[in-house]
């Protein structure tokens, strides 16, 4: 019985050092293709070429642009539908120049204007990766569901001609301290293409910095379907200011931390790519990240206050958003607002909880959350949604009120701003029962 | 023409607790391991969420989660001759069902067993004579030592996150704890749940009276914890919401918040649900078994070929699939020869209920499934049995599950059961009323048993397992003693009246009220083929490759509840077939 395991575990391991170079086969090529995979993992390629139950890279995911959907591509070596046929140079074209092998531009859907910052000694590993690596998948690549005229392409090389940086050598130059944040800073500017969700974009939905340049904006926040993307930079109100580089590690490694969860998006991301990575480059990350000055430099740190939680405590707060929320979220985040530690996260002084935007929050609030199950943390605490049990306006209140408790401090939240989250969300989220509004 | 599947290494049959803590230990080891389930995914997120969770109608009266009695079900008589009806309704026991199985709303009572429970035929003889334990009262030693399963409970106490008290650290009595329980090495992994009101009344009365009160062993996580898989459960936020719901604080110890979220993502492991496994199939010789047949979703007669058969259902599916594949000689309560179906038990609970004075304030609805206070000091032979007449004790406990509108609306004897009169009676008791559990042992007899019924089939046509099963005068004896002992722990608490509820000698099986559903052997384990089914390891003695987990090889039933020894025998056979039958597979005992 144990024999058939083994068995099967050799032939994995004999497959991805067989392929193409099987000639030239060696430690070489078989490394090469190692860490074409890790930085493939690093660079998450799988999570936009991979439809919903579909085969790996074999592309077919719907991904929404200001003109219409495009759909990913096959990035198998299949021959006639994946890449099969791209020599390394075209690979490198599309993947850093967003150039395909035809010469079409891509949409910047595919981050190309962060994995500018590839070294081509990693494009080559990713190639190597990509042509023995990944199984071949015929799946045929869908057109794009964009109306003539729009569906033109040749606007597409001029925006690349304009917000498109210059690829990168090989000898990253070291700027600023340490290794460490070099490479900190090489991962989440290039494979990590982390600003395609935390840079805010510009008219031409580019990203407002792809850099930590003078302007500060790098990383300070966008919105991605519905979800606002957090201000990754040194602000302790609604950035990484009260974050340990441990903090960030622990979040990238295992989706939690002592003060926050990974959802939407992210919580994908933790899934398929950081939780992959070694502890090494999370570090490395972790720093670079810590070293990003705040947006609001002047701004005070928030205190926490414990009048809330005996208010609570006592009943003297009969609000209609302190009663909501004792009478759904306190089980969980408890009425001192600390959460459980690595369980149900803390709402007291949180980021999120304190963005101006609170796209996030209604949106959770709404139709709840899971953690993304890692290796290191294997259980997916999970968030109801509420969306069916609370109206526009109670939603308003209790994010009202929690956004101005335990020494929080953000804007009030309308039942309008709930009522437009509300409508851009699947139907099976239930609408609540419109007697409860107050 | 069946489908005939890829041979795996291990299929199991049911994906409930025994069946998490298998395919765990033996994917571990390398194996590949296919979990048949015959009844739907559950899951917190998906099932049980908060606040849909908390629906009493629809989890405690209409039992969402209980298995399907139209489907099938057992049925029930009282004496070898009399016809045996169908069970309709939940009622005396609640039937699990689906991934997780009960165990995914149990209470979380986990217990050990107390030193002379595995050993309760040699222990009676040594100390009271052979003449003590009746000619009827069929009980036998487990074959395993208390000493052997200690590692075992202790990793088990681990993986449910259980809270408590030790109360004997390698034979030092630690105080807070239970002094009378067998020496554990280590303390439990969480601190005990809070005491409430009602249970510091108790835990007095109890210390008065000359008794020595701990705080009961409960699978609710009093903190948020991470078991030895990294698995991470909730906090117990005494809800008053626990057995027969999911808990949606992720606290209670149930397969989904202990075992699967590691056990469902590793590459050889394979559930597959609604797959109905009727029979596990034998080789020409009668002693091999080649794998199992199930009927699949679609409803398709399906073969699954596998080296090693574990049978992790409930105790009463376990001994209904031996009897229906021929594994092992069924028993007949004539002659007394065979063994599948032997010694079936049950539990004998009663109950001492306490009326405080006016104006005492329990506030009944802060309620756990596990966290409470017990004693014990009438439990098994812990005290002398001799001038006595019977055999057993009860697990005595408080602990107080919940103040919900429905069922634990609770009224004192004599109140009308509906109009102005409940209504009043239901206002006056709620804040004042508290029961104190006496969870009784049930010994074995030559005429409580197992066996398929002559009549009635189940919806894939095959007959219903048939329960023979009634009390004996040993269970009334037994429980009327320690009532009155307790009704005296209840006066001391200063009560406006005290209440015994335990049966009337003489009075049968009701399986209307709800009892408990440790339904306990039928399969047992011991030392000889001829009295038992499996031997020390579960594994049968007809079919070296089949092993049979859960209550159902306890060869009679203790007054704890039985969760805890489940899991510590499915740990302790799971090493055995790691480290021993793997590398030489055939019988581990030579008979």
């Amino acid at each position: 019985m144990i024999k058939n395991f083994f068995i099967a575990a050799c032939a994995a391991a004999a497959y991805f050092s067989s392929g193409v170079a099987s000639a030239q086969a060696g430690d070489n090529q078989g490394q090469l293709i190692v860490r074409g995979e890790y930085l493939a993992r690093a660079g998450d390629c799988v999570a936009c070429h991979t439809a919903t139950g579909g085969k790996p890279f074999a592309g077919g995911l719907a991904m929404a642009t200001p003109i219409g959907t495009v759909y990913s591509s096959n990035i198998t070596p299949d021959k006639t539908n994946g890449i099969g046929n791209y020599t390394e140079a075209e690979f490198d074209q599309a993947l850093r120049h967003g150039i395909r092998k035809d010469g079409a531009s891509l949409y910047p859907a595919m981050p190309y204007p962060s994995y500018a910052k590839v070294k081509p000694a990693d494009v080559k590993a990713l190639y190597a990766y990509f042509m023995n690596g990944v199984k071949a998948e015929p799946t045929s690549n869908r057109a794009v569901d964009i109306p003539w005229p729009l569906s033109m392409r040749w606007p597409l090389s001029i925006w690349r001609a304009v917000f498109a940086p210059g690829v990168a050598g090989d000898d990253v130059a070291d700027v600023g301290s340490g290794a460490q944040i070099a490479l900190g800073r090489y991962l989440v500017e290039g494979l990590g293409h982390c600003g395609a969700c935390h840079t805010p974009r510009g008219v031409g939905m580019q990203e407002k910095a792809l850099t930590d340049d003078s302007s500060q904006l790098f990383l300070s926040g966008g919105v991605v379907e519905g979800y606002l993307a957090s201000n990754l930079r040194g602000d302790s109100k609604d950035g990484l200011g009260k974050w340990t580089e441990q903090d960030i590690v622990d979040f990238l490694k295992s989706g939690r931390n002592g003060h926050s969860a990974a959802f939407g998006g992210m919580a994908d991301v933790v899934s398929n790519s950081t939780q992959h990575m070694t502890n090494e480059d999370l570090v490395a990350i972790a720093k670079f990240l810590k070293s990003l000055a705040p947006v609001k430099p002047g701004e005070a740190a928030l205190v926490y206050d414990e009048k809330t939680h005996q208010a609570l405590r006592t009943g003297t707060d009969q609000s209609n958003g302190a009663m909501t929320f004792l009478n759904n979220c306190a089980a969980c985040h408890r009425t001192t607002g600390h959460g459980y530690d690595q369980t149900f996260p803390a709402l007291a002084l949180s980021p999120t909880v304190n963005a101006k935007d609170p796209a996030s929050l209604i949106k959770i609030a709404l139709q709840g959350a899971v953690m993304p199950g890692t290796k290191a943390a294997p259980t997916q605490f999970g968030m109801p949604g509420f969306g069916d049990r609370l109206s526009d306006g109670d939603v308003a209140d209790v994010l009202t009120y929690i956004r101005s408790n335990w020494g929080n401090n953000a804007p009030a939240v309308t039942a309008d701003m709930v009522a437009k989250v509300r409508k851009s969300l699947p139907k099976k989220v239930a609408e609540a029962d419109m007697t409860a509004q107050r | 023409m069946a489908i005939k599947k890829e041979k795996v290494d291990v299929v199991m049959v049911g994906l409930g607790w025994t069946g998490s803590i298998l395919g765990q230990e033996l994917t571990e080891a390398g194996l590949q391991v296919l979990a048949l389930e015959r009844g739907a995914m559950r899951d917190t997120n998906t099932d049980t969420p908060y606040p849909k969770a908390v629906d009493e109608l629809k989890y405690a009266v209409r039992g969402a989660l209980f298995q399907d009695l139209s489907r099938e079900t057992v049925t029930i008589r009282h004496g070898v001759g009399d016809t045996a009806v169908p069970y309709r309704q939940h009622g005396s026991f609640l039937l699990g069902d689906g991934v997780g199985g009960a165990g995914f709303h149990w209470n979380g009572m986990m217990y050990r067993n107390l030193p002379e429970e595995l050993e309760m035929r040699s222990h009676h003889e040594q100390r009271y004579g052979k003449k003590f334990i009746p000619p009827d009262m069929t009980i036998q030693d487990h074959g395993v030592t208390y000493a052997e399963l200690e590692p075992f409970y202790d990793f088990a106490e681990k993986v449910f996150g259980t809270s408590g008290k030790a109360g004997n650290i390698k034979g030092k009595i630690v105080t807070g704890g239970n002094p009378l329980e067998a020496a554990r090495s280590n303390e439990f992994p969480l601190p005990p749940l809070t005491y409430n009101y009602g249970a510091t009344l108790v835990e007095k009365a109890m210390r008065e009276s000359g008794f020595n009160p701990y705080p009961t062993p409960a699978a609710n996580a009093s903190q948020a914890f991470t078991n030895p898989y990294g698995v991470r459960l909730g906090p117990c936020n005494y809800c008053g919401f626990c057995e027969n719901f999911g808990c949606y604080m992720y606290s209670k110890a149930s397969p989904q918040t202990t075992i699967l979220p590691v056990l469902l993502k590793k590459k050889n492991f394979e559930l597959r649900t609604h797959s109905h496994v009727i029979k596990v199939n034998l080789d020409s010789t009668g002693k091999k078994a080649t794998g199992v047949t199930y009927i699949d979703a679609q409803g398709r007669e399906v073969e699954q070929p596998a080296d090693l058969v574990l049978l992790t259902a409930f105790q009463i599916h376990n001994v209904r699939l031996l009897l229906l594949s021929g594994i092992g000689k069924p028993y007949d309560p004539q002659t007394g020869e065979g063994v599948v179906g032997k010694n079936f038990a049950y539990q004998y609970n009663g109950g001492i209920n306490v009326l405080m004075p006016k104006g005492t304030q329990f506030n009944p609805f802060v309620g756990t499934g596990a966290g409470g206070v017990g004693m014990d000091d009438l439990n098994a032979d812990q005290f002398d049995h001799g001038p006595l007449g019977f055999i057993g004790g009860a697990s005595i406990r408080h602990v107080r599950y919940g103040g919900r509108p429905i069922k634990q609306t609770v009224t004192v004897p004599g109140t009308p059961n509906w109009g102005t009169e409940w209504k009043a009676g239901v206002q006056d008791a709620y804040q004042r009323y508290l029961t104190i559990g006496l969870s009784g042992s049930v010994m074995a007899y030559r005429d409580a048993y197992l066996s398929l019924d002559p009549t009635y089939r189940d919806s894939t046509g095959q007959p219903l397992l048939r329960m023979t099963f009634n009390w004996h005068e040993n269970e009334h004896k037994m429980l009327d003693y320690i009532g009155n002992r307790m009704e005296a722990v209840g006066n001391a608490m200063k009560p406006e009246k005290v209440f015994k509820a335990v049966r009337k000698a003489g009075s049968s099986y009701d399986v209307r009220p709800y009892q408990s559903t440790h339904l306990t052997g039928g399969a047992i384990m011991g030392t000889n083929p001829k009295n038992s089914v499996v031997n020390r390891y579960l594994q049968s003695w007809d079919v070296s490759n089949v092993f049979v987990y859960g209550a159902s090889a306890f060869p009679q039933n203790m007054g704890y509840n039985p969760t805890g020894l489940v899991a510590a025998l499915a740990y302790w056979s799971a090493k055995a077939i790691r480290e021993q039958y793997l590398k030489n597979p055939g019988p581990l005992v030579q008979a």
